[in-house]
Parts: structure tokens; sequence; C-alpha cells
């Protein structure tokens, strides 16, 4: 399928991290979670991330300790394999192959529905061993994780769906099944959406989707069963988790209050408010010194027990992305929707979230059914001094209310400050907005549904006559009442497209006079982009009549035209590249191509299943010189996409993958210390300076007269300035030997 | 079917009492409440909660405590004297004064040979039962608070006793405290508000449990005098408190109108250490809850409301059925309207006064087919106060409309009621003092004759005529095989149309029909083990149409004593499931004189018309079957239907009556203007409000 061996797909950073319930080591310096293939290691005093666990061929859906060994976790995977980690080294210790699918660590998915089976993990000494002790527990169970929970030390298991509650006692093999209305008279919804069982009582709290908490116990009895009823949450409980003391339960919602239920005092309660996204999953320390939670805005929060924020991992949001990617050129970050309302810079090299900006400086409210103000579209300019934002609400009422707002990057504070709000700038919809390309005057352009566009300047309104310069309206233009689909400026901002329906107009910024207008294709225009560099006098343009068309703007001609249903067309901005998404029965190729030559530089097949309508050029750091012809295309800037499951796919090549990997390798192991990239670079020298210090002491500070004869001390001397045979030791690959021996 | 003219009076503005305080009696499964306005009932908690007894209570009577001792009953008050009840006759058998000032709590311990009373004047002080009566025995050590609540251990050689702001715990034998157990005031603006003990539990294994008007239940160890656990159910108060007998389950009840229920669980599966947890919370109530009972099959609660709820505990309950269903109990098992069929007169019984009203008058159709235009509005034409401190036992008005009667526990009297055009008087015509006071009263359907329902199953018969009113004799069942042993008092007494017959029922399950003309008791019929809840003798057939408090009816022939074979097939085939599902009695049978295969009966929330001649439904059969018939083309009516035609058109009915004009009158009491008359309920905040 891959025509090229070389490039292949890659999920790139940005993975959920809050897919699974993160897990906090027994000595709450690490939090693990799942992010993609990966588990990743954090620390929880930095926030920084240490690295990664590396090794399941496809999504992780969820990691443990071992209850053996608390430095080694389990993770399973979609590829059918439960694998065991020493989580501090990053050392794969065990393979066990498991012969369906794992959803979960006590859950596997069958083809259609999910089923819970226990399994048996051989003790043996070899690396990969093939589990096949196992026992079916229950047919039917929740695909939900956090509906599945073992209670007091493994005795039993609870498991819940739709309605159901049932309690599997391993000892006796015998289920134990309750279940509840679907509804009373006041209309509760009772299915169950969560379960957590009490460390050391009998007691199964579960949360339902009306908010309800209950808390279940003896339930050994078919009917002398009992529980109790609590009620704080508004909405569906989303996860709940007892303190390893069980003095404390937590629980969380959409509302992402973090609440604390006294148990056995179930009325008083603690709450820790406004933490992001709704509450997904939370977990405890061993020691219960720490919780963690994560939010729906894929963000992990490290809490102290005294209930305060203590830490925040923020993963790539992508709950929602409403705007393009965008590039921010002076961070060259990742640019893109983030919490509502926000737009979120993230840095794609190191994988970290940088930063929020706030673009509706209003509270969101987290409840389901509120219309409240969001960012829809979003663009730089080429310096990445200004920023241009629209934020609207009412999509489903007719009553539509938007802002347009003007940023300026702030030398001093190092971040965008807003200049200028326009709040009536059109009268509808804005469609679309650039910036002008030009080094000298920045120049905004907005195309709205009212049949409309505006040219927007900076300081033009002589009124006002202070420091700073506000934006105001420079140039209304229109073409017989058709409404604009789509606005572009060319390389060096002397032209403008912009396309009325089936029309691409130009016009010269300058004297704001349309100069020709390209009128060929059937077909709405979709997507239009000028040629970059030596191509810079074409024009191409996508239709929803499923052509792609590239006019030549010296001739006014069309030059060629193909059919392909492009859904997305991202002009790389260092080359002559374009990419062009195109979607064809249920599955995404990509064409990259020079819109000089009618032939691809390279084709990929089958990206992905998903229609791909976001994507970007994103600059190397340091430019790959691969001479490949199929791999040129990369060498100066990479491409990102998102797919319609919001997935940020990119492509890498083979080379780059093994520098990666090497230097991956670098990473010394010390268990001491938490390894930071600081640590790396700073601990390892200081540590070999001590360890010489501690050897020439003994001899320079003892009397002469109680030293051994000289000839003694001279070879251990001489020894001591050898380099050590126990460094070999150091190389991971060595100790991980060593390990699977014992 | 047939066509009714049908008023609906809306216009009777009774008020059930709140409830003050409930006693359950394990061995004879009956449960005692004792309401605001003194009175007290008894129900038979296996007979479907039947409410068996009424015993009226006084003005200036305020019940604060009920208890058993073995199956006597006893009650306290704020007038401070102690009651003793006669559950046979219904009434009050004597009253002994504590001399300790009002009475707040009173308790019987376990082995039935004392009973203690919390007075205002900080004394526990202990009585004696004796057998036929109490006796003043001794104090214990006089408090300086008064005493708000008590509870025996049931070993019965310590008390534990509810004070402001503490609980005391007496040695028995000694009569001097043990311990004192401080409870803590609330936090904040209420640290000034003395803290209430409303209600201790004392168990057998030393634990005491308290609920106090902080909102707290706490948990004592009784050795040590120290707390073991707190609860916090609720921002106001915990009024009531009741533990199971085997001490595995208690139920709080709160101000807030919720049921609060802890439980005796092991925390871990398997193992013994036990602790009380809570777990459920029923909220069945709007307002106050006084008192609660936990009967190990459910937990049965009253208050301000007025309403009895009986909240069925599943996991408790063998088999899931409609005696095991929640019930809720807000009107007396009995009528408390009589109206007069001839002459369009109703009579409403209300605690202190009756009233007497005449039914408006229609005339042609309305604006509409099913409304009719009320040409002349009900008036009321008499407010008859009760001479006394006693309230209404029973009352009745003739059917001619000229005899108003009415009872209390003291006297009974008649009055002859002269209504000429609007000028209404009466005039009293009999009193007769204690030895013929009413159960039940009942006029014969010429009026010429009044039967009064009296003790030990006796009816007296009273002749009534234009020149004034002669005491005619006493009907007495046959003395056989019986004649040793209190026997209960009668209650339902309907007499035949054409004047011969007279059946009467008593507590005991007992019907007995006498002849009024040989004024000999004719026959009995054979017990039945639920009680009697209405009866009818049919006009033309002289059957005796008997409806049972678990829903059975039976039909008897007065002439062939015996079952009539309607009956017979009733029993043989049974009674269709959604009619045994009801949870409130039958009561009043009525009969159509145009059609006299329809029996008429009422319960509160439907009017149904048994139609003896078509087949009886069984459970596969649609049992509400109106629509359904209506839709259908008039030949298949016929097949589709049964027996059973059930109104529920009208709800909350206090009665029902078939005047001789062929026209019903149904009496409703909507219990939302029930609602709409209760003080306002305590403030709490809903959430979205």
């Amino acid at each position: 399928m891959v025509e090229t061996s070389d490039i292949r797909v890659v999920r790139c950073g940005g993975s959920k991290v809050n897919l699974t319930p993160p897990i906090i080591s027994s000595d709450s310096r690490f939090v693990l979670c799942t992010s993609g293939d990966l588990v990743k290691v954090y620390s929880t005093r930095t926030e920084e991330w240490l690295h990664s666990l590396q090794g399941h061929t496809n999504q992780v859906t969820g990691i443990t300790l071992n209850p053996a060994n608390h430095l080694q976790v389990y993770s399973c995977s979609v590829d059918g394999t439960v694998k065991l980690w020493d989580f501090i080294d990053g050392i794969l210790i065990k393979v066990q192959l498991v012969f369906s699918d794992c959803a979960n660590l006590e859950v596997s998915k069958n083809k259609l529905c999910f089923q819970l089976v226990s399994v048996h993990l051989p003790k043996s000494a070899e690396q990969e061993v093939e589990a096949k002790e196992m026992s079916a527990v229950s047919s039917h169970i929740s695909k939900n994780p956090s509906c599945t929970a073992f209670g007091r030390g493994g005795e039993y298991i609870a498991f819940a769906r739709h309605l159901q509650l049932n309690v599997y006692f391993f000892r006796k093999q015998k289920t134990y099944s309750f279940s509840l209305k679907a509804t009373d008279k006041k209309g509760a919804k009772n299915a169950f959406t969560c379960i957590a069982c009490h460390p050391t009582d009998d007691c199964i709290a579960t949360g339902h989707e009306d908010g309800k908490i209950r808390l279940w116990r003896n339930f050994i009895h078919k009917k002398e069963y009992t529980y109790s009823t609590q009620h704080w949450h508004h909405n569906a409980v989303n996860t709940l988790c007892f303190t390893p003391e069980g003095t404390h339960l937590l629980s969380g919602g959409i509302e992402s209050v973090l609440v604390q239920w006294q148990y056995g005092a179930d009325n008083r309660k603690e709450f820790l408010p406004r933490l992001g996204g709704s509450i997904l999953h939370i977990s405890a320390s061993s020691d219960g010194q720490l919780f963690c939670t994560s939010h729906s805005d894929n963000k992990i929060t490290v809490i102290e027990s005294s209930f305060k924020v203590c830490g925040v991992i923020q993963g790539l949001v992508k709950d929602a992305v409403l705007t393009d990617l965008m590039i921010d050129p002076r961070s060259k970050a990742l640019v893109l929707n983030g919490k509502p309302g926000h737009l979120q810079f993230y840095s794609l090299l190191r994988d970290k979230h940088l930063y929020n900006l706030d673009i509706v400086q209003q509270e969101y409210i987290y409840e389901a059914g509120l219309d409240q103000f969001e960012v829809v579209k979003a663009a730089f300019d080429i310096k990445g001094s200004w920023l241009a934002t629209v934020e609207e609400r009412g999509k489903k009422s007719s009553d539509l209310e938007f802002f347009l707002k003007l940023w300026a990057f702030d030398e001093r504070t190092q971040s965008f400050v807003l200049n200028t709000t326009i709040t009536a700038a059109h009268t509808d919809r804005i469609i679309s907005m650039c910036f002008s390309s030009s080094e000298e005057t920045t120049m905004l352009v907005t195309a709205a549904e009212d049949s409309q566009f505006k040219a927007w300047c900076q300081g033009a309104d002589a009124d006002t006559q202070q420091d700073q310069n506000f934006w105001s309206c420079d140039f209304v233009g229109s073409y017989h009442k058709l409404n604009p689909t789509n606005c572009s400026f060319s390389a060096d901002s002397s032209l403008l497209a912009v396309s009325f329906q089936e029309v691409i107009t130009i016009w010269s910024p300058d004297t704001w006079e349309m100069l020709t207008t390209l009128c060929q294709p059937p077909g709405v225009i979709r997507d239009l982009c000028f040629g970059r560099l030596s191509c810079s006098k074409y024009l191409l343009g996508t239709t929803t009549k499923n052509l792609l068309c590239c006019w030549n703007l010296l001739t006014c001609e069309l030059e060629w035209s193909t059919s392909v249903d492009v859904s997305k067309l991202q002009p790389d901005p260092f080359s002559e590249n374009v990419a062009a998404f195109s979607y064809q029965s249920k599955h995404t190729d990509l064409f990259v191509f020079k819109p000089s030559e009618p032939r691809p530089l390279f084709t990929n097949k089958n990206v992905c299943s998903e229609k791909v309508h976001r994507a970007v050029f994103v600059p190397r750091e340091e430019p790959l010189n691969s001479c490949d012809e199929s791999t040129q295309w990369l060498n100066r800037s990479q491409l990102y996409f998102l797919t319609q499951n919001m997935d940020l796919l990119t492509f890498s090549t083979a080379t780059e993958e093994d520098r990666m990997l090497s230097s991956s390798k670098q990473l010394v192991i010390d268990d001491s210390v938490a390894v930071t990239p600081f640590y790396l670079l700073l601990g390892k020298h200081r540590q070999q300076q001590q360890k010489l210090n501690t050897q020439s002491h003994p001899l320079l500070h003892t009397p002469a007269h109680v030293l051994p004869a000289a000839s003694v001390l001279c070879s251990m001397f001489v020894n001591s300035f050898l380099i050590s045979n126990t460094g070999v030791q150091q190389d991971p690959l060595r100790y991980f030997v060593h390990i699977w021996l014992t | 079917m047939g066509e009714f003219k049908v008023h609906r009076v809306r216009f009777f503005d009774y008020m059930p009492s709140g409830i003050r305080a409930l006693a359950f009696n394990r061995d004879i499964e009956r449960i005692a409440v004792a309401r605001m306005d003194g009175s007290v009932e008894v129900f038979h908690c296996s007979d479907r909660f039947f409410q068996e007894k009424i015993i009226p209570g006084r003005e200036q009577c305020g019940i604060e405590g009920l208890s058993w001792v073995g199956e006597r009953l006893f009650s306290a008050g704020l007038n401070g004297g102690i009651t003793e009840y006669d559950l046979t006759n219904q009434k009050v058998k004597y009253t002994v004064d504590a001399y300790g000032g009002p009475i707040w709590t009173i308790a019987g311990n376990q082995q039935g040979t004392h009973l203690a009373v919390g007075c205002e004047d900080g004394t526990v002080k202990l009585f004696e039962v004796n057998e036929d009566k109490i006796q003043f025995e001794r104090n214990l050590d006089r408090q300086k608070s008064r005493i708000i609540s008590l509870s025996w251990h049931p070993s019965g050689s310590k008390i534990a006793a509810g004070m402001m702001d503490m609980i005391q715990i007496f040695n028995v034998e000694t009569g001097h405290s043990v311990h004192r157990l401080l409870a803590d005031r609330g936090v904040g603006t209420s640290r000034s508000k003395e803290c209430v003990v409303w209600s201790v539990v004392y168990l057998s294994d030393g634990t005491i449990i308290s609920g106090d008007s902080v909102g707290m239940v706490k948990l004592w160890d009784d050795q040590t005098g120290t707390l073991i656990k707190s609860h916090n159910v609720t921002k106001c108060d915990v009024l009531a408190l009741s533990v199971s007998q085997n001490e595995d389950s208690l139920v709080a009840g709160t101000s807030e109108g919720t049921v609060v229920q802890f439980q005796f669980i092991s925390m871990v599966l398997g193992k013994d250490d036990k602790e009380w947890v809570r777990t459920r919370t029923f909220k069945n109530h709007t307002h106050d809850i006084r008192a609660v009972a936990e009967i190990t099959t459910a937990v049965v609660s009253g208050g301000m409301d007025a309403q009895l709820v009986v909240r069925p505990l599943l996991d408790k309950v063998e088999v899931r059925s409609a005696a095991s269903a929640l019930r809720k109990i807000h009107f007396p098992h009995r009528r408390l309207v009589s109206c007069a069929r001839k002459s369009g007169l109703m009579l409403f019984q209300y605690p202190g006064h009756l009233e007497l009203w005449r039914l408006g008058e229609s005339e042609g159709k309305g604006e509409d087919d099913i409304h009719l235009f009320v040409k002349r509005n009900p008036e009321k034409l008499l407010h008859l106060k009760v001479k006394g401190e006693d309230h209404i036992r029973c009352s009745a008005v003739s059917p001619c409309g000229e005899w108003i009667v009415y009872s209390t526990a003291s006297s009974l009297r008649l009055y002859r009621l002269h209504c000429d055009n609007n000028n209404v008087s009466i005039t009293k015509v009999l009193q007769i003092s204690t030895e013929l006071s009413a159960n039940q009263l009942c006029f014969s359907s010429d009026s010429s004759h009044l039967f009064s329902a009296s003790t030990q199953s006796s009816v007296h018969l009273v002749s009534l005529s234009q020149s004034g009113c002669k005491f005619v004799g006493t009907l007495k069942p046959k003395s056989g095989e019986r004649t040793i042993g209190i026997r209960e008092s009668s209650k339902i007494i309907p007499a035949s149309e054409d004047g011969k017959w007279l059946a009467s029922a008593n507590s005991d399950h007992e019907v007995h029909i006498y002849n009024l003309q040989t004024r000999k008791a004719h026959c009995t019929v054979p017990v039945y083990s639920s009680a009697v809840t209405a009866m009818g003798i049919h006009p033309t057939t002289n059957c005796l149409f008997m409806m049972y408090a678990d829903q059975q009816m039976c039909e008897y022939s007065i002439e062939q004593k015996q079952y009539t074979d309607w009956s017979r097939m009733v029993q043989r085939k049974g009674l269709h499931r959604f009619w045994m599902e009801r949870d409130t009695p039958c009561l009043n049978v009525m009969f159509n004189p145009q059609h006299p295969s329809h029996v008429i009966l009422h319960d509160t929330y439907m009017l149904c018309i048994i139609d003896q001649s078509l087949p009886l439904p069984d459970d596969k059969t649609q049992f509400y079957n109106q629509l359904t018939l209506k839709s259908l083309p008039e030949e298949q009516r016929k097949s589709h239907s049964h027996a059973f035609k059930v109104c529920k058109t009208f709800k909350d009915i206090l009665c029902v009556e078939l005047m001789s004009d062929q026209s019903l009158v149904v009496v409703e009491r909507p219990l939302e203007d029930v609602a709409s008359q209760l003080p306002a309920p305590i403030k709490q905040k809903k959430f979205a409000t």
C-alpha cells in the first residue's frame, strides 16, 4: 500500500493522555500515563516528561503497578500483549501474549462484545511467554474500564453494565448480581457509570448517570444487600476512587469539581472546583499523599491530599478543533483551539504544551447544552507579531454573535495582548480570514457570508491620536452580491485572490482594483492557494465538483486541472510543494506536488481512513539532507495533519527514526534522581567529580605514619584512576540481560 | 351499564390530624397511632393495615407517647395523665395523674411489669402495671431539666433518658444515675440553642442511640459513657428513632420528612465485627416525621402531614405481593359522611361538630355534554357543635332527612330536624349517656328505627315516630359456644330495605345476622381471616354482600344461610390481580334497584360496578377495559366485557352514595387541598432553584 517504504505515517505527539487512569508510583515521584502506543513517565514535582516506555505496536489501553514489585508496571495494549516494564529505567522485562486483544488489564475485547477474563500470568524466566490459562469471568461487560474494579485484596471483582452490578468472587467462583430499575418515578437515570471498591471494607461505590453515588454493602446476600445513596453531582459521575486508607472517596464528573466524601460520614465533603475539563479519571498514590485527575481536555492534574493543585501535565487539546492548524512564526509552536475559549500553543518538538491564550475572556461553564463563545478562526501574520481571532456563539440559534479580535505580540511580556475588538465586523459569519504576507504593511482580509470581504489596516483611523494604533476597516469589496468562500494573498502580497462561489477574483491590495476574474470550473471553490517561490505565478484551487485546478496568473489561463476530490490543500511556505489530501471511498490519499510539474513528488495511498480537513507544514529545526526524491519534500518541513478522529499524524522518514532511537539510548539510569534533561547535563558530570574526590581523599589527608607501605597503596591508587568495569552495566542493554536471567 | 347523574362534592373540608406517636406490638401485629387531636387508632399490620379501631380524642388532650404493655395500650400526654384504653369497647378505660407536670414520653419495659414516664419536672416515674390498674412505684433521681425521651434496656435493669443537652443512664434498681452523656450543641448560631435529645434507643449490647435537634444520630457506649460514632443525618432535627426487634436495623425520622435507615453490617463479609452504617433514605413525607416504627418487614412513619406511610423493606419480605407494597393511608377506613338518600341531605362528621348540607340541583345539559347546568347551589343547613369535650365517634342522618344522631364516647344524642322553607331548626329528642354510646349508627330505610351498634356485639333498637322515640330492645348474638370472653363491639350495620334483616360485623371478624321481626339472632356468617370493611344487604334477593380488607368479596344468602353460587364461583376462580393489588379497602356497598345484578363499590381511588351477570375476568383478560370497549363495535363489546367496571375518574374519595333518584353523590377530598392547609414545611434548598 505504501509506495515508499521509508516514509511512514506515525502517530506523533499530542496523543491522549487521558484515555486511562494515570498511575502514581509508590514513592510519589512519577506519574505514568498511556499516550498512544507509549507509556509516558512524568515527574510529579516538575511536571516534566522524563521518558516513555516504548514497545507496544498499538494503542495502550491499560496500565497497573505490579503488586509484587512496586518498581514495575504492567501495560496492555490492543496489540494483544501484556508487558511488564521497569518504569524507572524504561526497560521491558517481560511480554505476555494474550490471544485476544486486551482492552484493559482485566478486560479483553472480543469481536463484538467485551468479555471479562481473568488471565493467569505464568511464572517464567523467559521474556516472551504466552498466557494460556484463562477463565472467562463474564461475557458481557461494559466497554468502559472504569466500570470494573478489584475488591478488597483482590478477593472479588466488581463490574457493572447498564443497570446491573455483578460481583465475582474468585475463590468461590460465584457471581452475585444486583440490578436497578431503569428509571423511577422521579425520572432518575440509574445506569452505572463507574465503580470503586473500598480497600479494606467490603463496600462497593458505584457512580450513576444521574449523578448519584451508591455505596453497596452486604453483597453476598441475594436479598439482604443494601446500599446508601449520595447525590451531589448534577450529571453523570465519571469516576470514583477510594484513597488507599479507605477514609475518603473521591468522585468527579463533568462539573470538573473534585469531590472528596468522608467514608462513613457521607454528609461531610470537600470540593476542589474549576479544574478545567470534565474529570475522567482519578487515581491516588499508594501513600495517599497525591491524587491525580485526568480531564477531558487532555490534562493530568496532580493534587496534594490537602486539596491543593501542585502540578498540571497538559497534553495537546483536540476536543473541538474549529480553527485551522497554525504555526506561531515566533515560537514555531502549533496553535489551535485549546481549552474552551482559548488558543493553545503546543511545542511539537518537545511534545509539550506551552501555554493557553485566553481569547474569549469569559468564564466557561461546564454544562451540557449551553451555547458559549468559541474561537472559530485564527490567523497569524508572517512575522508572528499579529494574531487575528474570530469567536462566535449562537450557531444553532438564529441570533449569531461574533467578535473579530486582533492581538499584538508584546515583546516585553512575550505574549499576545489584545489590541482591537471589532464587534460587528460583518453582518454575517466570517468564512475566511488571512493576513497579507508582505513584511512592511500588515493587512487583514476577512470574507463573510454577507457577500462582502473587508480589508483591515492598522492606524488608518486618524481620529484617535494615541500611541497605540488600532485596526480599522480599509476597504469593502464585493462581487455581484455573491457570497465569498475563500481568500488568499499571494506570497509577495501583491495579489489578493477572493473566490465568490464559482468565480475567483484577483485584486491588487495597493489600489483595491479588481484585476481579473477566473471563472473556469463547475462547482463552488472550496480551497484556494498561491504557489510559492518559483511557482508563485500559479494559483491553485479546488472545487466542490472534485476538481483541482491550477491557473497561470501571467496568462490568466488554466494551466492544468485534474479530477480529484481534495478535502484539504496545504502549501508548504518553505518550498514550492503543495500537499493535497483527497478522500475517496473510506480512505484518504496524500499527494505532494509542485504546481509547475504535473507529476506528483510523492503519493501515499491510504494515509488514514478518515477525512482530513486540517493540516500544516511545520518547519524543521535543522533541515534533513535527504537526497532521495520521495523524501526530499520532508527536508525542510514536516507535514502534520489532524483526522476526523482527532488523531494528530505526521510523516517521518527512516533516517529520522534511527536518529531518535539513538538519542533515546543516551539516557543513563540513576535511581535516586529523576532523569531530566537538566540532570543528564549536570548530574553525570558532578557524579564523576565526586568519585574522583572520594578516592584521593584518604591518601592525602591520612597521616603518613598510619598508612600502609607505598607499594601496597600504589596499585590501589592507580586502579582508582582506571575507568571502572561496572560502567558497562550502565548500558541499558546489558543491564537488561542481567535482569531476566535472575 | 347505565347512566348516573353525579354530584361531585368537594366542600367537605375534612382535615386529618397529624400523627404524634406510633407503637408497634409484635405479638398481636397491631400498630397504634396517636394523632394530634388526641385520637388513637389501631391498625392490623398483617391484614393490609386495616384500621380496626378508632378511639376518638377529646379537646385539650395532646398525646405525647404511646406504649403497649402486653396487649394493653397506654398513652401519656401533656395534660400530665397516663391513660389506659379499653380496646374492645374502643374507649378510654381510665386516666391516672402522674403528678409530674406534662409528660413527654412513656415507655414500657419488655417484661411488661413497669411503665416509665418522663415528666416536665425532671423526674422519671416508674409505674407498676397491675392486673387492672397501674400503680405509682417510685421516682428515679430527679434531674434539672425535662425528660424528653426514654428507653429501657431490654433486660429492664437500666433506663436511658434523653434530656436537654444530655442523656442520663439510670440504674432502675437503685434509681441513681449511672452515666451522663453530653450531647453537643450545633455549631455557629445554633450554639446558643439547647440540644434536645428527641429520641433514644437502648440496645441489648449496651449501645445507646440518640437522635437530637442538631440533626445527629449518635451512638454511645453505656459502659464507658463515650461517644462511639455520630452520623450527621440532617440539617434539622432528628425527631424519632426505632430499632428492629433483632437490632440490625434502625430508622430515624427527621423534620425534613425523610426516614434514614441504618443497618448493623459486618464491614468485611463473613466476619463478625459489625458496625452501624447509614444505608437507605426514604422520602415519603413533606413535613416533620414525628414517629417511626421499624416492624422488620416495613418502616411505618407518620408526621405532621397526617399520612401514615408503610414503606416495605423488600429484603425482609418473603414474597413480594400486594400486601407488601408501599402504602400511604390518608383517610380513616370508615365513613365520615352519611347521606339522606330520599331527601338529598348530607351529614359531614368533623371531630368537634357536624355539618348538614343540602345537595344542589341541576337542570338540562350544560355547555358540553358532560357538565350539567347548576340551578341551585348546595347550601349548608346546619352546624351542630358537640356538647362536652369528647369528639364525635359516629353520626348518621336518616334516609328521610328528619333525624340526626351522633355519639361521643360518653353519650348519644338524637335530634329531630324541622325544615320549612328556609327555616331550619332542630329539637333534641333523646340523650342517652354512657350505656348506649354507639360505635356505629344506622337508620332503617323507612326511617322508623335507629340501630346503634354497641358493646359486646349487641345492637340497640330505637323506634322513631312523630311523637317521639322509644327504646325498643337489644339484639344480641346467639349465646352459645362463645359466651366466654369479651366480644368485640360491632361496627358495621346495614339493614335490609324491607326492614326484615340486620347484619352487624365486629372487629373479631364475626358477622351476625338478626331478624328484625322476631328480634332474634338469625345466623352467623362463617368467620373469615380478614376484617369486613363494608357490607350491604341486597334489596330484592336479601343476600348479604361483604367486602374484606384483603380485597376478597363474599355474597351470603340470608334466607338459605349459605354462600351464594356467585360467591362460590368468585372464590373458585379467584379475583383479578389488579383488583387484589389495590391498597385501600372498600368503604361502601350499594345496590342499584334498576339493575338488580349490579353491585356498586368504592374505595379511596376508584368506583366500581360489579355486574354479577357477566363472566369474571381471569388474569389474562384486560382488567381496565373501559377504553377498549368504547373503541370496539357494539356487537363485539359483549364478548369482551367482564363483571368489573372500574371508574377512576374520581380521586381521593371519602364517600359514594346512590341516592333514591338514581344520582350518585361522590364526596372527594383532594389531597392537594389537604396539603395546602398544612403548615409550611421546613424550607429546603432545592438544586437548580
